[in-house]
């Protein structure tokens, strides 16, 4: 979701201080109002007059001490709770054990994703975007906070120090808590000055999770948790093939259901109440429902594959041309060619698609795990027919997302404001969608074929690289549409329109096919198969010309030397000698660079008795920067090994005319323990601005994985799943 | 009416047979600790201790409950639970952590039966776990570690 970058950047440098001094022990709030058009005093007028927690800011600092974050990006697991209170507890010089966090709701003006210009979480910048502004923040309460003391002790400011939590000055001492309301009272500063990071105690050490304790004892909240008074339970029939519509249902069956509450249809199917949810599961299976399929996707996967195939010799825009790889490969010399086959894939996060909703006296109040607060604000509002300000987004912890989240239509949101808007008065609901709702309703990984040729000279040098992604387009029809540059979705071929490598002729070319089929980013987006194609095309053109996978990899890096640094740090920990190991086991590598963050990994693999390659080790090294929490940074690594693995051993979501053939874990099969390969981690040392670390680990575990394998067995794997490849 | 007890009290609840235990304890009894995930039992984070044995509540009719001791992880308080928690903490398991209430019941289970249990051990008894985030090496090595602080 880079792409989203380029959205509102500049609005960064316009700052404005907001100071909101809450009521009743609420203490110091500070935050920045960093909106696009600088009307900083509106906001300070409007922030000013609200005297709950929920008021506007970054750092609430409470008369006990304890110091929380509100938390503008969904903790869905990578850790921005965590990372941010980090970035604010470092210039705050707070105590970590102080630290808490919370998250904020949705309001674009004070929580945008300075990357997005909207607030929402993806492309892994939760910590690249806040690492100014949330420090920012620490820094200017701790200078309100030391105002305070100096005005109260009468000593000079620059006489205290701060120090885990501790104002002093010679003869005297305090807490943050005693100082927090005074401290509110100050006048925060018009600008603060960061620490060098040489003199960081708190950024770049391992600390502990804020949320792991929550996690460990089943307390967290999550949306599906949510008890509302009176809330009836909401499960939405939807249709069987995508774009389906209710001509009309029959509920006389459900009325036998002990607690159904009745039915309405809705734009996405038919609404099932019910005072809980196993009433609200019986109730719908015992639904007739008459489905107009008139508009529907009713294509097979073999089929659409076959499309995609014809589509790839015709490609329609150009992405990357650098010299002429039409000439080149007329010139003579070795070809190779491959074609490489991704399917639809499933977020599968295992908190299912859910969201708990309330309209009461002509306001609409809701909790979920919520990853475009920006866009579902909205949504829900103009569904229930009300302004924004009557509608309140309460975001809560997500189990698991993935991208699955992050709807730039708002789906999920929509069906739940437009079950609640169906029932015409006003109540409470919690929509869940059981875990088949989940695999069954859209919004995958699209389904992806590449056409690639490359050349080898005299000399085994690629000479040519010729590269066709043929895919259904993420962005297109949706909000993010102005992000298509003439005519290509940036997505499609990131990972590959950037080809790092030393190759004289390149053109990396596309096709944007129309299926009704809902699609999404999924962990990595693009480069979920960019990474793969690229990683072991080279290593085929590598092994072609008898050259090593680390060294040829290198010798094309030249200008590359992030790529060519984790390179070498994952060869360096691997001990690598080279693809062959010996003892029915072999290696592969892959290096691949996603939002900034530059990955690369090593695999060995051996024959697992189901007919898979069992991935014995894995090695990493990453370089994302300044690594604000570097035990983090590893865990990222690791879960994004598993996750990706596991994608590309088993998982493929297809169709049967035009029906999702997959439905739960047992036939959308999840990595499990036993095959979790031991992970060794090696964080790249680097003075950079931080990037992101949660979907970067995801792009070369696969590619990595298929070269060992090629080295094995002199098997390609280029239609995936492994599974699919090879019959098992 | 089913009687049973939950986390050593006993409470009776009228139902449809049918119901599973899952929902009876998420819905009627509000104990939301114990997730759902599949309802198939291919997942594990609905998993409770049931007259001490691990049991996936999703698959659980509540019929078959009655006059049996249920524990959900709001009330893990063996020292084998004490201890899981605690590793789960001290290395940081979970990440978005959905999973990790089913993780836990499943680990307290396998350190009750085998306090000091191979890799292979806890392929076996974790085998029913999913974890989408991946967190299998870090609760492995919680695992271990836990057994480390049961046996010390």
């Amino acid at each position: 979701m880079h792409i989203l970058n380029r959205i509102a950047r500049s609005s960064i440098s316009r700052r404005d201080f907001l100071r909101v001094s809450g009521g009743l022990g609420v203490g110091l709030m500070v935050g920045f109002d960093v909106r696009a058009q600088g009307s900083g005093a509106a906001s300070v007028m409007r922030a000013a007059g609200v005297e709950t927690v929920d008021a506007t800011g970054f750092v609430r600092i409470a008369p006990d001490s304890t110091v929380t974050v509100m938390i503008k990006h969904l903790e869905m697991g990578q850790g921005p709770y965590t990372g941010l209170a980090t970035l604010v507890a470092e210039e705050l010089d707070a105590d970590w054990a102080q630290m808490r966090a919370e998250g904020a709701p949705a309001n674009n003006d004070l929580y945008k994703n300075l990357a997005f210009g909207i607030q929402g979480t993806g492309g892994s910048t939760a910590v690249a975007n806040s690492y100014e502004q949330m420090r920012k923040a620490g820094a200017t309460a701790r200078a309100m906070l030391v105002a305070a003391a100096a005005e109260s002790w009468k000593v000079p400011a620059s006489q205290i120090t701060v120090k885990q939590g501790v104002l002093r000055a010679p003869g005297h001492q305090a807490s943050f808590g005693e100082f927090a309301e005074a401290a509110a009272r100050q006048t925060p500063p018009k600008d603060v000055k960061l620490k060098n990071p040489k003199d960081f105690t708190l950024i770049g050490h391992k600390l502990p999770r804020l949320d792991a304790s929550a996690k460990s004892s089943g307390r967290a909240m999550f949306t599906i948790d949510v008890q509302r008074p009176e809330a009836l339970t909401v499960l939405v029939q939807h249709p069987p093939r995508f774009g389906g519509k209710v001509v009309s249902f029959d509920d006389s069956a459900a009325k036998q259901v002990r607690g159904f509450a009745g039915a309405k249809a809705i734009p996405q199917g038919v609404a099932v109440y019910a005072n809980n949810f196993w009433a609200a599961k019986k109730a719908r299976e015992a639904l007739k429902v008459q489905w107009d399929e008139s508009g529907t996707e009713r294509r097979s996967t073999d089929e659409l594959v076959s499309i995609y195939r014809s589509a790839a010799q015709a490609p329609d825009v150009t992405a990357t041309n650098r010299g002429n790889v039409r000439r080149a490969l007329a010139r003579g010399g070795r070809v190779f060619e491959a074609e490489y086959v991704f399917p639809y894939l499933a977020h599968a996060p295992l908190e299912p698609m859910d969201c708990a909703i309330e309209l009461k006296n002509g306001a609409v109040e809701a909790w979920y795990g919520c990853q475009f607060p920006g866009i579902d604000h909205k949504v829900i509002a103009d569904t229930m027919g009300l302004p924004q300000d009557k509608v309140k987004v309460n975001v809560l912890f997500a189990g698991g997302s993935f991208g699955r989240r992050a709807q730039p239509t708002g789906d999920v949101a929509a069906e739940a404001a437009s079950a609640l808007k169906a029932l015409g008065r006003d109540a409470s609901i919690k929509l869940v969608w059981t875990r088949e709702d989940d695999m069954r309703g859209g919004r995958y990984r699209p389904l992806v074929l590449h056409r690639v040729r490359g050349m080898l000279d005299q000399a085994g040098n690629i000479s040519a690289w010729d590269h066709v992604v043929v895919g259904q387009s993420i962005i297109k029809g949706t909000p993010f549409e102005a992000m298509m540059a003439d005519g290509l979705d940036p997505t499609t071929a990131e990972g590959v329109s950037d080809l790092p490598y030393a190759v004289p002729n390149l053109r990396v070319a596309a096709r944007t096919m129309d299926v009704l089929v809902p699609i999404l980013w999924w962990r990595s987006v693009g480069h979920t198969h960019t990474a793969y194609a690229k990683e072991t095309f080279v290593d085929e053109l590598l092994a072609a010309a008898g050259k090593d996978p680390v060294a040829g990899r290198l010798a094309l890096l030249k200008d590359h030397p992030r790529e060519a640094g984790v390179l070498r740090a994952v060869a360096k920990i691997a001990g690598w000698k080279g693809a062959k190991v010996g003892q029915g086991r072999a290696r592969g590598v892959a290096v691949h660079k996603s939002f900034e963050t530059y990955v690369a990994q090593i695999a060995e693999v051996s024959r697992g008795r189901d007919g898979l390659p069992k991935v014995e080790r894995v090695w990493c090294a990453v370089d994302c920067g300044v690594a604000v929490n570097p035990d983090n940074v590893k865990s990222q690594m690791e879960g994004g090994i598993g996750f990706g693995l596991g994608a590309i051993l088993y998982d493929e979501i297809t169709l049967n005319e035009g029906r999702v053939v997959q439905a739960n874990y047992n036939d959308y099969r999840m990595l499990r323990i036993g095959e979790m390969p031991r992970v060794d981690v090696a964080i790249v040392p680097s003075a950079e601005a931080p990037t992101g670390v949660g979907e970067p680990g995801v792009p070369p575990i696969g590619p990595a994985v298929a070269n060992a394998w090629r080295a094995l067995t002199g098997q390609s794997v280029r239609h995936l799943p492994f599974t699919r490849t090879l019959a098992v | 009416m089913t009687d049973f007890s939950v986390n050593g009290k006993k409470v009776s609840v009228d139902v449809d047979a049918d119901t599973p235990l899952l929902w009876v304890l998420r819905d009627e009894l509000k104990l939301t600790g114990t997730k759902y995930g599949c309802g198939v039992a291919q997942c594990g984070a609905c998993t409770v201790h049931l007259n001490g044995q691990p049991r996936r509540s999703c698959v659980t009719p509540i019929s078959s409950v009655q006059d049996g001791e249920v524990v959900t992880i709001e009330a893990l308080s063996t020292a084998a639970g004490d201890a899981v928690k605690k590793a789960w903490v001290s290395l940081d398991v979970p990440q978005c952590g959905y999973c990790q209430s089913g993780q836990i019941m499943s680990a307290a289970a396998l350190l009750n039966e085998l306090p000091k249990p191979t890799d292979g051990d806890i392929d076996r008894a974790m085998a029913g776990n999913i974890c989408r985030c991946a967190t299998y090496v870090r609760i492995r090595a919680a695992i271990h570690e836990a057994a480390k602080d049961l046996k010390a």
